[in-house]
């Protein structure tokens, strides 16, 4: 048998083979496949990822569509800075809890699962209580998604995001029934894993959305 | 050769982190919280600028837009490495890779996009051409 000169360290620095080199090189020499918990969270990380592609749709169309107003009004007339930096304020403080609602769970405390979970609830909910509050003042003074292309496209893409966040926190409240009724499970655990994965994507399609709608448009 | 190398039983194997794991494992609530505090400081100091910035007759007016755009990857930067925990640690290499190819379609979208339509746009005839066109 030949000697490798160096550690398999050096050979396969990222363990892509899993260890495997020795002969041979690409099986799963130990451990089988990856543990459910980390297969779970990869999937949905891949799925997170296509959502972020579906997005980015949706943002390449406003951004097209930014400057058709049809003679109506643009951004700068009707988005309200104030409004947005409030949002943002809630989103970021509910990504926040959301991840102290992770490590509960990780120490295994229910209250303070429940209460950053709780939080986490409530902050979405005034997220959600801002955008449609400027949604039908929008819709109430003829500013709709049939005005003009260009708020078809804001609807949409505005609109879409606030879906997933009603999804979410759907999804939330469902976590916290699940491990009131049957405690922090292995498969519950996984779950909300996904959630906080989902919660903190919400977040990032977010940031881009305040900065290319609100800030860029209001500037216009 | 190291009995290390000659034994791969021996050899202890990083096992992969899902996405969204915790980066401190067994080193206790407090570094636990105090990365997501680390990320909320971060993310609120690049939004307050960003909020700021937008509103501002300090900076010269064609950079703004510049300067919103590198905020905005930096505070997406910030949301993954803080509270998604995407590192680049070998644990990590399939995450970072489909976030690798995401972000790649996320670009040749948008920019594909932007492009072609600038080019539709630029080489068409004005509305009021057209209208004259058909009649």
């Amino acid at each position: 048998m030949t000697a490798i000169p160096y550690s398999s360290d050096h050979a396969d620095p990222h363990r892509l083979g899993r260890g495997g080199g020795h002969g041979h090189a690409g099986t799963r020499a130990e451990g089988g496949s990856a543990p459910k918990r980390i297969v779970v969270a990869y999937g949905f990380w891949i799925f997170l990822l296509s959502d972020i592609v579906m997005f980015s749709a949706f943002f390449a169309t406003y951004a097209v569509l930014v400057g058709a107003t049809a003679g109506g009004p643009g951004g700068a007339q009707l988005f309200d800075l104030r409004s947005t930096g409030i949002e943002t304020a809630c989103l970021l403080a509910s990504s926040f809890t959301c991840g102290l609602a992770s490590i509960a769970v990780s120490v295994r405390n229910r209250l303070w699962f429940y209460v950053a979970m709780a939080v986490t609830c409530l902050l979405g909910l005034s997220f959600l209580g801002l955008e449609l509050k400027e949604f039908t003042s929008l819709v109430m003074r003829g500013d709709g998604p049939s005005r003009s292309a260009f708020l078809s496209a804001f609807f949409t893409l505005v609109g879409c995001h606030g879906l997933h966040v009603s999804a979410g926190i759907l999804w939330l409240l469902t976590m916290m029934a699940q491990v009131f009724a049957k405690g922090f499970r292995a498969d519950i655990e996984r779950r909300i894993l996904c959630f906080a994965l989902f919660w903190h994507a919400l977040d990032i399609i977010w940031v881009a959305l305040f900065t290319v709608v609100y800030l860029l448009g209001a500037g216009r | 050769m190291s009995p290390r190398e000659t034994s791969p039983e021996n050899r202890s194997l990083a096992p992969d982190s899902a996405p969204g794991d915790e980066l401190a494992e067994g080193h206790g609530v407090g570094q636990a919280v105090l990365v997501y505090v680390v990320g909320l400081a971060l993310a609120v100091i690049l939004t307050a600028t960003s909020f700021y910035i937008a509103g501002t007759d300090l900076v010269w007016a064609p950079s703004i837009p510049v300067a919103l755009v590198v905020l905005a990857i930096a505070q997406m930067g910030v949301h993954l490495v803080f509270f998604l925990h995407i590192t680049t640690g070998p644990d990590n290499t399939n995450n970072v890779m489909a976030l690798a190819f995401g972000v790649l379609i996320v670009v040749l979208v948008i920019g594909g996009s932007l492009w072609i339509m600038a080019n539709l746009n630029h080489n068409m005839l004005p509305m009021d051409q057209i209208m004259r066109m058909q009649r």
